[in-house]
């Protein structure tokens, strides 16, 4: 790789371009490159501070083609829609005109992991301005070409105009390595007010395909030669497999190997139902030995038990401050999962020492290391290419997956082996979402303002993304095993199962403390939103249990402790949206609010809820929700709309429905019978989102912003409806009836 | 071997008579619309229309489909030519993940074919076998309204808060 | 049919004689101020409601709770349930506990009128006053609700409601439970809530042409709802015989390990059980225990067949679309449903259940864990339908082969049309 001194200005660009010096090399390094010999130290936005060439995000051919690389990953949150409409507002190009390639090790930047919505903050900015500093080179050389000053020059369709009309295309400008140039800290952005894409409704470039059957997921990548694998499961966490009638399997049609490493097994054959059938009878004749020890009981009570990591969050705790009247309550949540509607899939093939993983994998650059060190090889021969799964709403099966078609491909090199998980594999050995508790504590004072407030969260890590070969679930079952790692949290101001666990509100004295509990008995990582879903409900529902001991409105009390004029903000739009004041609660039916900032850094987000609880059932049903989101600029505001309507349908789900059952030894939640969510008949008659636009503020992430408001609006309601309180997730109709009595 | 009519055309099949439609669509056929959910007839992300009606191919056996006659969502339109029910869930935006979107359409279009007009309770109803995990649910109701023809009677018929929750 | 065109013939007869027959009327009870209850009667009458399952009869599909307007199909037409709500004007608002009493004790309402007996008063009759008192407490501390049943649509003579006095003259003995003196109090109290407000033979007792239970065949099987009702008698078919425990278990949760899940309208009875103290839970399975605990008749040897090529066929679809739950090993984790032979559906004298499960599936609530089967009435042909069913008999079971598949899916399918 060869390293150039930092251009400055646009003159001595246009020079380097001329001569034709600067050389085309793309890095392969799997680590972002860091600041070198001397260069500007000035941070540089997004993720261009770890990839700092441009070239490492934008190429334009000769034929005036761009493409734009990005290393997120497509997850169904329309990122790449997005990421799109940035570049093309930049770059003045239609957006259909752009090709985008996303996360690939070999051929796209190293952003880690699609995740903690970041994803705008992060690559979209980068994108952005990577994409404004290539206008302006493009300009230099069109200035040059053409003899006219850069001031008389625009960006226009994919050429550069000047005011006398005289036009070059893009293609016409490119040279080799024309940006192979180091981004500046400042781009020359566009003015927001003029923007003719960022901000509109940009349909999504994924959906036509995905209306009308287009291969369009992992899950359809199809090879030439490719072969159908499937994978016997144990029957619990760490089983160790005794025997199988490999043999007798291995003679069943079709089957090409039955593979055993240690407790791993799988069939492999030329046809996915032969996969399927030699699994079956291969499973049939396995013989395990079990020894998972699940906690019984009251599951709470175990986790309270297990040895912690205390660290404390905010501590202006002032003990001068004195209450007229202090409120406790404990809340509590279940394990829930992912529940990925596709169960996790993997095309893996070695060929001449290389290994290629088609992934679903919200994170290639670490699967890749992981994968590398699973298999005992050097990184620069591993690749893996992202493939959209279905949503995976974090950390699910897909690297767990990615790892079975590597182990898979290197037992029969030559041939691409596809490897679908079952659903019951997907239901019984995903991460789930940690079971959380929290206990609040607060003060009023005669006035009915909030003087004190105390809360202490305790959670098992919120995330065991590979990083190494350890947090690869199959590597737990070979032999000798690998041992997951003990988890660290996540610091803050992200944080894991503290993620927004201080609250927003201006609070004279307040203390938040976070248990961390490393010890797992039940698998567990990152599930959409991490600790800020239940740290979320518990805030906000004790904000409710607050104002009502103060007698007061719950969004008048909200606002009388925000100061955040963005946050107000979004909490009046949507009281007005749901017609807060003119709302009668009945029997039976009742309204509820809760507001949020996401990670205290990310969207704003406020949402009202109508919510009808039928007394002989218990039964609970979301009628209507009203929210606002507030995500900086707006680059596709129909997008946020999708997320946020998505996001409020998901954890009303996650907030009625579910929880995962097991006994001593078993997971129970094995399938959508046993693990039931939200289907048509649950579904609200409406939800409205009004998105409020920032322009040229920062992008800020949405995907996780309603999920904690939406559940804590749902229980506020269910109180306002009947009267009782309920704290514990999930709000089933055993438990809203058992509290309503007959 | 066996006869499958798949979008009016005939493809001549060799799979094993006990071998679940969803694997013979997208293995042989290359018919990639139709999507492995759950393979148990619970989530209809492998929905595809059979005889006129809305059936699961994961747990459909192509031994039962001699003669009759297979629809799936390559057969309603392409990206670049969608039908009309395609063109109404791209209009609304009807899709985050869009893994369960290609069921969604052929449990919908069975709906439409049969009662152009449907209210939105018999949507509701009718979708239910269909499971979205991203909670699009929302627009994809707008989607078939959109699709669907005007009723007679123009009054909505929006549930009413209260009852039977 | 010539019993029963022979018993219409009679009530025909009788039509004059009936003209005097009547019960005396009430006059309007005045909307008096609004009766409180106690607490602990209205949670007492609550458990009462959940044993004689007053809510699923009496609540249309998606509407309001207690509020009447279910169809239920019977032999002579449909009947809709009326409005149990404290509504005033379309609910028993303004009935008096007494007038409720009639009504359970005697199948009268509140004006005199004949209340049709699928409303089963021939059991409400043994509840004790008492009990009909806290059931009184609960259903007027419902929400009321305004909601007219629509009108029944039953043929002659059923349509002529003041026959059923002379029905009752021939097949009603109105009276309460009796206990009896040599039996275990846990006995006793199964006995008063299986004859009494669990009303079990209601749907698991034959009836007879006039559509009166047959009282020298208790338990023996019935029909409800379009399902076969299995006997609980000694003329049970299940392969394992039904002990207290396997009641209990199944009652209780909706699922016995041996024998199968509580399907059809018997999820919704398990579903109510859940909620009722345990003990009573343990008294109906005692009681009814005891009828199926002589020894199992042994099944009639099936003939030595060769199996046919139908049945081969159905094999083919049972390994394509129903093996994969419904294997006989642990193939894969968690999924498990219960052996398909020892299921009563798969061994009834009629193939109506399985017919059913086949075609329908099973749906639990939405929102609720519980077996969720999809119905292959889209995947598979009628006459594939009755394939595969004649396969399970075949296969999984010891008894001889139905012979009435074909029609007994045309019967379900004309059942369903209406």
């Amino acid at each position: 790789m060869t390293s150039h001194p930092p251009v400055k200005d646009a003159t001595r660009r246009a020079f380097l371009a001329r001569t034709g010096v600067l050389i085309v090399t793309f890095p392969l390094s799997p680590f972002p490159v860091a600041a070198q010999d001397g260069a500007s130290t000035a941070k540089l936005p997004g993720s261009l501070n770890a990839m700092p060439f441009l070239d490492a995000w934008i190429r334009i051919d000769a034929q005036g083609t761009v493409t734009l690389f990005t290393g997120k990953a497509e997850l169904g949150q329309g990122v790449k829609t997005a990421l799109l409409a940035l570049a093309a507002e930049e770059l003045a190009i239609a957006p259909q005109r752009i090709a985008l390639v996303t996360a690939d090790t070999g051929r796209t930047p190293n952003e880690g992991y699609t995740a903690g919505s970041n994803s705008m903050k992060d690559s979209g900015t980068a994108i952005q301005n990577a994409a404004a500093q290539v206008r302006e080179i493009l300009i230099a050389r069109a200035s040059d070409k053409l003899g006219v000053p850069v001031e008389r020059l625009v960006a226009k369709d994919g050429s550069v105009v000047a005011d006398d009309g005289r036009r070059i295309g893009f293609g016409e400008l490119v040279g080799e390595g024309f940006a192979r140039v180091r981004a500046q800290p400042q781009s020359k952005l566009k003015d927001p007010s003029r923007y003719t894409v960022v901000g509109t409704p940009l349909p999504r470039i994924d959906i036509p395909a995905k209306v009308s059957g287009g291969a369009a997921y992992v899950q359809d990548v199809r090879m030439p030669g490719m072969l159908h694998a499937r994978v016997v499961f144990p029957p619990s966490y760490g089983a160790r497999l005794r025997d199988a009638n490999i043999d007798g399997a291995a003679k069943l049609p079709g089957v090409v190997k039955i593979v055993r490493e240690g407790s791993v097994l799988a069939t492999v054959a030329e046809r996915e139902f032969q996969a399927i059938r030699a699994m079956r009878e291969l499973a049939a004749s396995a013989h395990w030995d079990e020894h998972a020890a699940l906690p019984q009981g009251d599951v709470y009570a175990a986790l309270l038990a297990l040895p912690s990591d205390t660290s404390v969050n905010a501590d202006t705790h002032t003990a001068t401050l004195s209450a007229a009247k202090i409120i406790e309550a404990t809340y509590r949540r279940a394990y829930q999962m992912h529940g990925a509607i596709g169960p996790s899939c993997a095309v893996g093939l070695l060929k001449d020492d290389a290994l290629t993983v088609w992934t679903h994998s919200q994170g290639v650059y670490p699967l890749r290391a992981a994968l590398a060190e699973l298999l005992r090889m050097p990184p620069e021969r591993v690749r893996c290419i992202h493939a959209e799964g279905s949503g995976c709403y974090g950390h699910n099966g897909a690297d767990d997956a990615a790892a079975h078609a590597a182990l898979l491909a290197r037992a029969v090199p030559g041939r691409p082996v596809r490897v679908q998980w079952m659903r019951e594999q997907e239901h019984l050995f995903e991460p789930y979402g940690p079971a959380m508790i929290t206990k609040v504590r607060g003060g009023l004072a005669a006035d009915g303002s909030i003087v004190d407030w105390a809360f202490d969260v305790w959670s098992n890590s919120h995330s065991t993304r590979p990083g190494g070969a350890g947090n690869l679930m199959p590597a737990w079952y070979l032999d000798p095993p690998l041992q997951q790692p003990v988890p660290k949290p996540i610091p803050m101001p992200e944080g894991g199962g503290d993620r927004n666990s201080i609250p927003l509100y201006t609070l004279p004295s307040l203390r938040v403390v976070h248990h961390f509990i490393p010890d797992m008995p039940v698998r567990v990582s990152a599930l959409r939103g991490l600790g800020a879903y239940m740290n979320v409900f518990s805030i906000e529902s004790f904000i409710d249990e607050l104002a009502l001991a103060a007698g007061a409105d719950p969004v008048a009390f909200r606002l009388r402790h925000l100061q955040d004029r963005r946050a107000r903000d979004v909490v009046s739009a949507a009281a007005m949206r749901f017609g807060w004041e003119g709302f009668r609660p009945r029997r039976g039916l009742g309204r509820g609010f809760a507001f949020a900032r996401y990670k205290n850094l990310g969207a704003y987000c406020a949402i009202a809820a109508e919510v009808a609880v039928d007394h002989e059932t218990g039964r609970a049903r979301l009628v209507r929700a009203a929210a606002a989101i507030d995500s900086g600029q707006a680059v596709n505001p129909d997008g946020l709309r999708n997320q946020v309507e998505g996001g409020i349908v998901q954890s009303m789900s996650w907030t009625l429905f579910e929880a995962v059952r097991f006994d001593a030894t078993r997971i129970h939640s094995f399938d959508w019978s046993a693990y039931p969510i939200a289907r048509f008949d649950d579904i609200p008659d409406r939800v409205d989102v009004d998105v409020i636009d920032r322009p040229g503020q920062p992008f800020l992430g949405t995907g996780e912003a309603a999920q904690g408001p939406t559940a804590a609006a749902i229980a506020n309601a269910v109180a306002n409806a009947t009267g009782v309180r309920l704290r514990d997730l999930p709000l089933t109709r055993e438990r809203v009836k058992a509290a309503i009595g007959v | 071997m066996m006869d499958l009519r798949v979008n009016g055309t005939v493809y001549a099949v060799d799979a094993d008579p006990d071998t679940p439609l969803l694997y013979v669509l997208r293995d042989h056929l290359g018919l990639d619309g139709a999507k492995f959910g759950c393979g148990l007839g619970q989530c209809g992300a492998c929905t595809v229309i059979v005889d006129g009606k809305a059936i699961f191919s994961c747990i459909t056996p192509i031994s039962v489909l001699g003669g009759r006659t297979i629809r799936t969502i390559e057969g309603l339109g392409s990206a670049d030519n969608p039908g009309p029910l395609q063109r109404a869930f791209i209009d609304e935006q009807a899709a985050q993940c869009g893994y369960c979107i290609a069921g969604m359409i052929m449990r919908a279009q069975a709906l439409l074919d049969a009662n152009p007009s449907p209210s939105d309770a018999e949507i509701r109803r009718h979708m239910m076998p269909n499971l979205c995990r991203c909670g699009t649910h929302m627009r994809i109701l707008r989607a078939v309204h959109r699709a669907a023809k005007p009723a007679a009677n123009a009054a909505a018929d929006a549930r009413k808060p209260g009852s039977g929750a | 049919m010539n019993g029963r065109l022979a018993t219409q013939a009679v009530i025909a007869t009788l039509l004059s004689a009936c003209a005097g027959i009547g019960a005396p009327r009430t006059p309007h009870a005045a909307p008096g101020a609004p009766v409180t209850f106690e607490r602990a009667e209205v949670v007492r009458g609550a458990a009462l409601a959940a044993l004689g399952n007053c809510r699923t009869c009496h609540t249309a599909e998606g509407a309001a709770a207690y509020a009447g307007g279910r169809a239920l199909s019977t032999p002579f037409g449909t009947i809709y349930s009326t409005n149990l709500t404290p509504d005033p004007e379309t609910g028993i608002g303004r009935w008096s506990v007494d007038d409720f009493r009639r009504a359970l004790h005697e199948g009268l309402s509140r004006r005199g009128r004949q209340l049709y007996p699928a409303f089963p008063y021939d059991h409400f009759t043994r509840v004790t006053d008492d009990d009909v008192a806290a059931l009184y407490a609960f259903v007027m501390t419902r929400e009321p609700v305004r909601a007219r049943r629509p009108p029944n649509r039953l043929m002659f003579p059923a349509n002529v409601r003041p026959l059923l006095a002379v029905w009752k003259w021939l097949y009603f003995e109105p009276g309460r439970f009796v206990a009896h003196p040599d039996r275990s109090a846990e006995w006793n109290r199964g006995a008063y809530l299986v004859e009494g407000l669990a009303h079990c033979g209601a749907c698991h007792t034959p009836r007879n042409a006039a559509g009166a239970e047959k009282k020298d065949e208790p338990f023996a099987g019935g029909e409800a709802e379009g399902w076969h009702a299995p006997a609980l008698s000694s003329a049970s078919r299940a392969p394992v015989p039904w002990t207290t425990q396997a009641l209990y278990a199944y009652l209780r949760t909706g699922f016995d390990a041996e024998h199968g899940l509580a399907a059809g309208p018997m999820a919704p009875v398990a579903e109510s059980l859940a909620t009722v103290p345990d003990a009573d839970v343990r008294a109906i399975a005692t009681y009814l225990g005891e009828r199926d605990g002589a020894p199992r008749a042994p099944a009639e040897a099936a003939a030595d067949r060769v199996a046919s090529a139908d049945e081969a066929a159905g094999g083919i679809v049972f390994a394509g679309a129903c093996a994969t739950c419904h294997h006989s090993s642990d193939a894969l984790p968690g999924v498990k449903p219960v052996p398909l032979a020892i299921t009563s559906s798969v061994n009834d004298p009629t193939p109506r259940n399985a017919l059913r499960i086949v075609s329908e599936g099973l749906h639990p609530d939405s929102g609720e864990a519980g077996a969720r089967m999809p119905g292959f009435a889209g995947e598979l042909t009628d006459a594939q339908i009755v394939a595969v069913v004649q396969y399970l008999r075949a296969h999984f079971s010891d008894r001889p082969p139905w012979n009435d598949v074909d029609e007994t899916l045309r019967r379900i399918r004309k059942e369903d049309e209406r």
